[in-house]
This record gives C-alpha cells, structure tokens and sequence, in this order.
C-alpha cells in the first residue's frame, strides 16, 4: 500500500533519477573508440563479378531444335554454373590476398564476390590487383597495379567493374 | 555455484532496494518497478520518434541535415526530444539489465516462470536492432561506423547474395532507397520489439505496465532536466572516403561493437552462445518444483477469489463439471502454477474454525496443506514458550525463510487465510502474531505481499475480521538479509504486547486435530 513521501524525499527520489539519466547520457557518446590507430588508412577490395560460364555454350543440332517446344527453341545450350574467380590483392609486393572465391547461389550461377578491408599505415603504397575469370589455368585476365597515397583516416574502395575497364578506384 | 552467485548479486539489490525504499517507499522504488518502467521508457521513445520523424528527411543527402535542424535551429522542442528519443533507448537497456539480474537473483526464472524468462530473449535482440537501426538514421559519423561494422558483420553470416557492405564502400554506393529501407526497419523493428513485450507478460496476472504517476513523472523530469544540461548531438556528417575514427560509441547499445571490428565470427559465437545460455537457464538446473495446487470441489462454489489473486494466471474459473448446484468451478493449469498457496488464503472454505470432520478447503497445496497450517499452529501453540507467545508466519524468501523449526513457514505468507490468525489470537493459542514477509519491493510470488497487506486492513476478500486486535499483528516485510531486524521487529513486538493492557481471550478448549493431540502427547 502506498504511504504519502514528502517533497524532500521525492526531491531525492528526483536526484536518484537524474543520476541514472546522466551516467545514461555520458556514456551514450562515450568514451571515444578508433577503429584504426591514428596515422593509418584503409583500402577496401571487394567486387562482384561473375566469371565465365562453367564450360562454353553448344550450339544445337536442327533435331534437338525440333524436340523442344517452339518458344524455347534457343539455338545455344549454355551451362547455368559460372567459373569460380581468382583474386589477389598485394600492397606494397606483399600479397595479403589470394583467393579463389565460388560464383554464389545454389546453383552456382551467381557473381563471385568479395569485400575485405585492410588497414595500412598513412602515406604512398603501390597496389596491385589482379583477377582471373576464364578458363586459363594461370596468369590473370585483369591487373591494375598503381601507387597510391593514403592520409590519415582516408577509405580508398578498389572495385571491379569490367564496363569501366577493370578494376577502378571509387 | 549458480546459486551462491544468485545470493551474492541478491544481497546487492537488497542493499540498494532497502536505500530506496527508505527514501521513498517500496511503491516509488524504481529498482521494484522496473518492468513497468521499461514500458514507459518504450512510449517515450515511440511518441519522441513519432515526433522526430515528421521533422525526419529520409534521404540520404539530407538525414544529417534534418537531424541537425533538431539540434541548432529548434532546440527547444526538436532538440530535446531527440535527447528524450536517445536518452530514453539507452535507459530501456539500463532498465532491461537490471530487471534481468534482477530476476535472475531472486530466482525467480526457473519453474512455472519459465516462459516470462524465455520470452525475455528475443526482447533483447529486438531492442539492440531498434536501437541500432535508429543511430543509422542520423548518418552521422557513429552512424557510417555502425553501418559499415554492422553490415560487415551481417556479411560474415553466409546468408546475403552480395555483401550488404559493399552500400557504404563509397560515398556514390548509397542510395536512398537504401535508406529508406533503413526508416523502415527503424520502424518495424520496434513495433515486434512491443509485440514481444505483450507476449513476455502473457503468463502474469495484473502485470506492471504502468509505473506510478509519480515515478513516471520524476522520470519524465530526469528527462528532460538531462536533455537541457547534455543534450543528444551528432558527431559530424558522415563521409564513405574516411573512416570514422575515433567515434564517440554508445556503450549502452554498441559495446560488441569493437570484437566485431577485430572477430566478426568471435562475436556470432558469443551472441549464439549467450543467447541459448539464457534461454536454457531457466533449467540449468530446473527448479524443483512442488506440486500445483488442486481444486476440491466439495469445497468450491466458483466464487472466485482465488482467480482474482493468483499473480501467474494460473487459475481459470470454467463450467461445473459436477452435481453441485453452482454454475462454475476452478480449473489450475498446473504448468503455469508456481505453488505459492496464495489461493488457499484466499478461499472462503478456508477456515480453521471447522472442527468436524478433515479440514479440506476448495484449493489447496499438496505438500503445504491448510490442514497442516493448522496443525503446525496447534503444535508451536503446545510449546512450553514464555510468554508473550507468538506465532510467526514466515514467508521462505524473505528474513524468515531459515527459520523452519520455530514459525509456521509458508512458500508465501499470503498463503494462510486472513482466518487463521482471526483463529490463532481469539482462541488463545497465541499472545500475537507475526507475519514476516517478503521485502515490500521484492515479493518472491509479485503479489503475495500487497494481498496480505489488503487483507488485513480490511481491503481485500477475505478480510481479516474487525474483532482481531490489530495490536496484536505485526508485518515485518524484510529480505533474506534482514534478520537482524526482523529480530529487532519481534522483540519489539513482544514488549509491545507485554504492556498491553487488555489481554487477549483466555485460553479456550480446542479442538486439536488428532495428529496434534497424538504429537503433543
């Protein structure tokens, strides 16, 4: 059952409230964190491409054409599946990326796709950047290799976009 | 183990509670309101969001700017009610904490409590997603930070086609259709949040939504007092070409935030981990539990009473299912019946004053019997004690709950009918009567406490009768730590009576139950 309280005791109820509200407040923008220490950058590599199909298209013959009804008589059968991609990323000549990455999607027929994000110290890097997305067994079908400059604080996005040329800074 | 923890982290709520309720009193404790604040905190945030939103441009190019537009131009009303919409989320999970170890500590989880716990989990997930959706909103530079460290995150989870991350690669990836799904998640995320919280007290009667006018208002007052002095600001609009660093974090929300930075799948780990943890607790170990009450129905008329005050809604009045001439009976869903005996005090059939025949009542205890009440008491009154003689009715979680051997114990003191301490005092068995509950602030069985109080200030079916001598009655609502006063409180008690002047009626014959007899013999 409640009893009446006094106006000091509410003031110090008041008090007891105020208090919670303010640690709430001090620590609702504090204290601060840092994600990368000072005088470092960050470089983020990642793309979505979708490599060559799994193995090249056949072209029918006029009786398999026949077989199939009218409106899915396409002259090529192209496999679903795509090729997995290989990419490597190295800064400064080191490698800290190498990787084959499966197309997605259960039918494996979707983009490969990465997104990694690496931290170096502020200042020049020479970046490179390779991938391949066909057949060969080795070597690399797209490279972009250039010196970048990285200050304090700053996000460099290297992405793959093949309408623009390859890779690109964004 | 589990249990020394739970004493340890009880004797600090005791401590604090016991502060707070000698400042204000066990109705205005916060620390005893603290589900029925967390409501009020939610319609908080949901009126101040409301209101925020229709000042809100959900583009990206212009959420920062609106946002702001709160904090410069119009202060005095949009300002502060960003602070309210900021300061009150992050007081909801200061709330939520608390009440969780809270629960945890008075052991008040396992049983037929179960669900009120289990359900209490996804609550949590939902108020971190509201929390975390709404500082995406402001896109300031906490907001790039949690954006790209949440959707990195998400990514880690095999789940997404194309990694979500790659909206905040660059400042020319985000669209505003993105963020407009953001608004909506902001949205909807909370609206589940309430609906979880409708489903969390599904199995408690009279649930605390409300807090009391009073406490509400020196809430709203805190509010605003701290919205005025330290007002909720942004931290500079954000840009995709930097990286926000350092960012000032909210703790209260974000303070994984940094392991997800350096192990996103360390922190899935932790998260699952915990989570399957808290929600097996309530059976690691399971409680041992009494068995639930059972109806007689020779002894039910259907009034009732006992639905009225059974606090886990675990009692149904539904059809007759007998001859007798009324047209309902009770139904105990045993899953839900914690065993407290809360309804055996306050059935009507419940009356020691019956000499003939056993003494059943319409609903009773198996393994704490009204019939074994009386007998206890007959066999404390038959002691060779000095007087003044007492009868100590001792609720097992409060200051009384070691003392088997010398009261008559009880899982909740509002077990024993109004009429048995009417029987204890006008047949002379007793000089005066004890009830030794639960702390005010902390009743084990939520209504135990505030029932009993009613009862015996003649404010609740079944009253105690006018003829018993309040004097003779003392409460003392004290916790497992408070012994020592509840000694205090009993000697007191018996001077008290010492010097009353009028003695209580002579010691009449009784008729003692045979067991008694046999044991007193």
């Amino acid at each position: 059952m409640s009893r009446p309280v006094s106006v000091p005791r509410l003031i110090g109820l008041f008090a007891v409230l105020a208090g919670v509200t303010t640690f709430a407040a001090a620590f609702s923008n504090a204290p601060a964190y840092r994600q990368i220490p000072a005088a470092t950058g960050v470089i983020k590599f990642s793309f979505s491409h979708s490599a060559d199909r799994g193995r090249e298209c056949r072209r029918r013959t006029p009786e398999e054409l026949a077989k199939l009804p009218p409106n899915m008589r396409r002259p090529f059968d192209c496999p679903r599946s795509r090729r997995g991609i290989f990419a490597e990323l190295a800064i400064d000549n080191v490698v800290v990326f190498s990787k084959e990455l499966p197309p997605s999607g259960f039918a494996k027929d979707g983009p490969s796709q990465i997104y990694r994000r690496f931290t170096v110290a502020a200042g020049s890097h020479t970046i490179a950047a390779r991938l391949r997305d066909t057949p060969r067994a080795s070597g690399f079908d797209h490279e972009r290799i250039e010196a970048v400059s990285v200050s304090p604080g700053q996000s460099l996005a290297l992405d793959f976009r093949p309408e623009h040329g390859g890779f690109i800074w964004r | 183990m589990i249990a020394l923890v739970r004493r340890s982290i009880a004797r600090g709520f005791d401590a604090a509670e016991r502060g707070l309720n000698r400042l204000a009193g066990p109705a205005l404790n916060p620390l005893a309101q603290l589900g029925a604040l967390g409501f009020f905190l939610f319609w908080i945030v949901a009126v101040s969001g409301i209101y925020l939103f229709m000042l809100f441009d959900t583009g990206v190019e212009n959420a920062h700017a609106s946002v702001e537009w709160y904090s410069t131009r119009h202060a005095w009303h949009a300002g502060v009610m960003r602070s309210f919409h900021r300061y009150a989320s992050d007081l909801m999970v200061v709330v939520m904490a608390l009440h969780l170890v809270r629960e945890f500590a008075r052991d008040r989880y396992r049983g037929g409590r179960w669900f009120s716990w289990v359900t209490g989990v996804p609550v949590i997930w939902f108020l971190y997603m509201s929390g975390i959706t709404g500082y995406w909103l402001v896109w300031d530079q906490l907001a790039q930070y949690i954006a790209t460290t949440s959707t990195e995150l998400l990514d880690w989870l095999p789940i997404f086609g194309e990694p979500i991350a790659r909206n905040f690669l660059a400042p020319s990836s985000l669209s505003n259709r993105f963020f407009t799904l953001l608004v909506f998640l902001h949205i909807a995320v909370p609206l589940v949040l309430l609906f979880m919280l409708w489903i969390h007290i599904q199995r408690i009667t009279r649930p605390k939504v409300n807090p009391p006018r009073m406490l509400a208002a020196l809430t709203m007052l805190a509010l605003l007092a701290v919205s005025i002095v330290k007002p909720a600001l942004s931290q500079g609009a954000a840009d995709l070409a930097k990286v926000p660093s350092p960012v000032g974090l909210d703790w209260f929300y974000l303070p994984l935030y940094p392991l997800a930075d350096a192990s996103p799948g360390a922190l899935w780990g932790l998260l699952a981990a915990a989570t399957v943890m808290l929600a097996l607790m309530p059976w690691l170990p399971p409680l041992r539990r009494m068995k639930p009450a059972t109806v007689d129905l020779d002894h039910c008329n259907g009034c009732g009473r006992c639905v009225e005050d059974c606090p886990y809604d675990a009692l149904q009045l539904v059809p007759r299912s007998d001859k007798l001439p009324y047209v309902v009976e009770v139904a105990v869903d045993a899953d839900k019946c914690v065993s407290c005996g809360i309804c055996t005090g306050s059935c009507p059939s419940s009356t020691p004053f019956r000499s003939v025949g056993p003494l059943d009542t319409g609903i009773d205890l198996p393994d704490v019997t009204f019939a074994s009440m009386r007998e206890r008491l007959h066999e404390l009154a038959a002691r060779d004690a000095p007087s003044p003689r007492l009868l100590v009715i001792g609720c097992w979680h409060g200051a009384a709950g070691g003392r088997g051997e010398e009261i008559l114990s009880l899982p909740c003191v509002a077990a024993a009918p109004p009429s048995l301490i009417d029987y204890a005092l006008s047949r002379g068995l007793v000089d005066g009567v004890v009830i030794a509950g639960c702390s005010e602030s902390a009743c084990y069985n939520r209504l135990g406490v505030e029932w009993m109080q009613q009862r015996i200030a003649g404010e609740r079916d079944p009253y105690l009768r006018a003829r018993v001598p309040r004097e003779r009655i003392l409460s003392v609502w004290a916790s497992p730590t408070e012994g020592a006063r509840l000694d205090r409180e009993i000697d007191a008690f018996k001077a008290r009576l010492a010097t009353l002047a009028q003695e209580p009626p002579q010691r009449q014959a009784v008729d003692m139950p045979a067991s008694v007899k046999e044991a007193a013999s």
